[in-house]
């Protein structure tokens, strides 16, 4: 998930005795599939818990170009060049529109990126992972971008009608990355040499895991789940749609003739769905704490583009501003 | 097949490699910011010009693969040719630089590519007047960006006027390829195929935003040495290309 463990400020669920006439009558339209759109009043746990979740998104989309960018200007043919820089530009696009969907918040993009420049929220795990060879933009597609959408496309029916409508975009380009990406795993399975299908079986080896960490632990008793449940912000349990994805997963792994770093992995005719092995939590929570392998170098990065860039900024703002003055002067 | 036949077909290959390297690499310096914008907005518009521009390159790499026919396609053109087999234009292998550099390098060849590509939609050889084209309007738009930003740093604060300043310093001694043209160039303007000279009118656009921008109007530059359109190039290319050509050096026969 793009955004993991956001925080709701709450530490149980209301009913509605409890809540207030305004609140009733909100939690009663999220109740009836009614959006929420950014005039109608909203209860302010709801309003902070959507900026938490839309600004980790939205930084999520903006560090998550940082490891494609790695390979770009390496990209080994005229057509991968061309889909890596689409795909790092629908990123950006993201980013752009998910911040101005949180702006529609009352919150401020360039606030909530210095917070991230602090260390003070979180962008997605996974993209603290190095991407060490041109398998890795197959599977950053097909696994990460792949995971990525089993979270969104229930958030295209969010409550909040900016975020949900915003998804319904993402989705769509997404779906497009995550073929591409299998694309490239499958041309070099099947018409690579030995080395390139080592790559895309150490690729998956390095993804898989972090794949699977990106929905975040079991939300079974987490206050701030049933929160955003009740919200209609998330729909579905953490462990759920990593089922759900991993479900969908398995059958395209076995197809490209690659096997998952899981001893464990197998079909369970009972359940109906592909058992698997424990997960490292503890790597999980090292990594959301910054002990991970290139957190440090991503936030820098990011950080000194806005450094670097502020006089360009403020060269741009005074451009307008004197385009200002000089148009008032001839009205 | 007679020999004048094949002296234009080589000719006209060797044009269109230069405008597709000179695309292919400049390409490349815009995937080097990636991640490094000055703001969201310019990361979505270098990419885009990027994009642009790469698929400029492939469609002159496809028609100068047609032409050579000697089994190279055009990925073997782009990734497996070496820097003095590069014909890009020297202003194209120029360093990033900072975002001063790279807005005056893009606006100086954005004039010139408009122009050069205006010309080349009249093109006696109709699949460089159908590129020439589609590219026209991409680089319509290409223009008007880089005049913008131009004047924005022209007259926006002192530091973006000094960085500016500085950058046309230092990039303006490679402009005379821009308003210079060699044998091959002119001898294909004159079969009606090739964009010819464009100096004049670029002299007088460039002169014109700097003015706005309130820049000082440099002297014209003079040929000194190097000459990217036959592979006297910067020092900086061999490294551009080591690494654009990584993988395909490293692992020749593959398939991506």
């Amino acid at each position: 998930m793009y955004a993991q463990q956001v925080d709701t400020g709450a530490k149980r669920l209301k009913n509605l005795e409890e809540m207030s006439p305004e609140e009733r009558h909100f939690q009663e339209k999220v109740d009836a599939e009614v959006r929420i759109e950014p005039k109608n009043w909203m209860p302010e746990g709801y309003r902070k818990t959507l900026i938490r979740q839309i600004s980790q998104h939205a930084h999520s989309e903006i560090v998550g170009m940082l490891p494609e960018g790695n390979w770009l200007t390496r990209a080994p043919t005229l057509k991968r060049k061309l889909q890596l820089m689409a795909k790092i530009q629908d990123e950006a696009g993201h980013g752009l529109y998910l911040y101005s969907a949180m702006e529609t918040l009352g919150a401020d993009r360039d606030e909530e990126i210095e917070k991230l420049h602090r260390g003070e929220v979180k962008f997605s795990s996974i993209f603290t992972y190095p991407t060490l060879t041109w398998a890795d933009m197959g599977a950053i597609g097909w696994l990460v971008d792949g995971a990525a959408i089993v979270n969104q496309v229930p958030l295209q029916r969010c409550s909040y009608g900016p975020y949900a409508r915003a998804m319904i975009r993402v989705c769509k380009e997404e779906s497009f990355h995550q073929r591409q990406g299998y694309e490239i795993l499958l041309t070099m399975m099947r018409e690579g040499t030995d080395e390139q299908k080592a790559m895309v079986q150490d690729a998956i080896n390095r993804f898989w895991w972090p794949s699977l960490m990106m929905f975040g632990p079991s939300d079974a008793n987490s206050p701030n789940s049933a929160q955003s449940m009740a919200w209609k912000i998330k729909r579905h349990g953490n462990d759920e749609l990593r089922q759900r994805f991993l479900d969908q997963t398995v059958p395209q792994l076995e197809f490209l003739g690659c096997t998952a770093p899981d001893p464990d992995l197998k079909w369970n005719e009972e359940t109906g769905h592909y058992d698997f092995g424990e997960i490292d939590w503890q790597e999980f929570f090292d990594v959301l704490k910054g002990h991970s392998p290139c957190g440090i170098e991503r936030i820098q990065q990011r950080k000194s583009a806005i450094d670097e860039g502020r006089w360009v900024r403020d060269a741009a703002v005074a451009y307008a501003r004197k385009q200002e003055q000089k148009a008032k002067s001839a009205a | 097949m007679t020999n004048a036949f094949s002296d234009t077909r080589n000719a006209l290959a060797e044009y269109l490699l230069r405008l597709a390297d000179t695309d292919m690499v400049l390409a490349q310096r815009l995937c080097e910011w990636c991640g490094n914008a000055p703001a969201l907005e310019e990361e979505v518009a270098m990419m885009n010009v990027g994009l642009d521009l790469l698929g400029q390159a492939r469609n002159w790499y496809d028609y100068a693969a047609e032409l050579l026919d000697d089994g190279r396609d055009a990925d073997h053109l782009a990734f497996r040719r070496n820097e003095r087999e590069y014909r890009n234009l020297l202003i194209a292998e120029q360093p990033r630089g900072d975002y001063a550099v790279t807005t005056a390098k893009q606006f100086l060849f954005d004039v010139w590519h408009h122009l050069v590509l205006s010309r080349l939609t009249e093109s006696g050889d109709e699949r460089i007047a159908a590129v020439a084209a589609k590219a026209l309007k991409e680089a319509t738009y290409h223009r008007r960006r880089s005049t913008e930003w131009m004047l924005r740093l022209g007259q926006g604060t002192e530091e973006s006027y000094r960085r500016l300043s500085d950058a046309v310093q230092n990039l303006w001694r490679f402009t005379y390829e821009l308003t210079d043209t060699d044998a091959l160039e002119d001898r294909l303007a004159e079969a009606g195929i090739g964009a010819g000279n464009v100096g004049d009118a670029w002299r007088t656009e460039v002169a014109r935003v700097f003015s706005e921008a309130g820049l000082e109007q440099p002297e014209p530059a003079r040929h000194f040495y190097m000459d990217g359109k036959n592979g006297k190039h910067t020092e900086h290319l061999g490294f551009l290309l080591a690494e654009m050509q990584y993988l395909q050096r490293a692992y020749p026969d593959a398939i991506w």
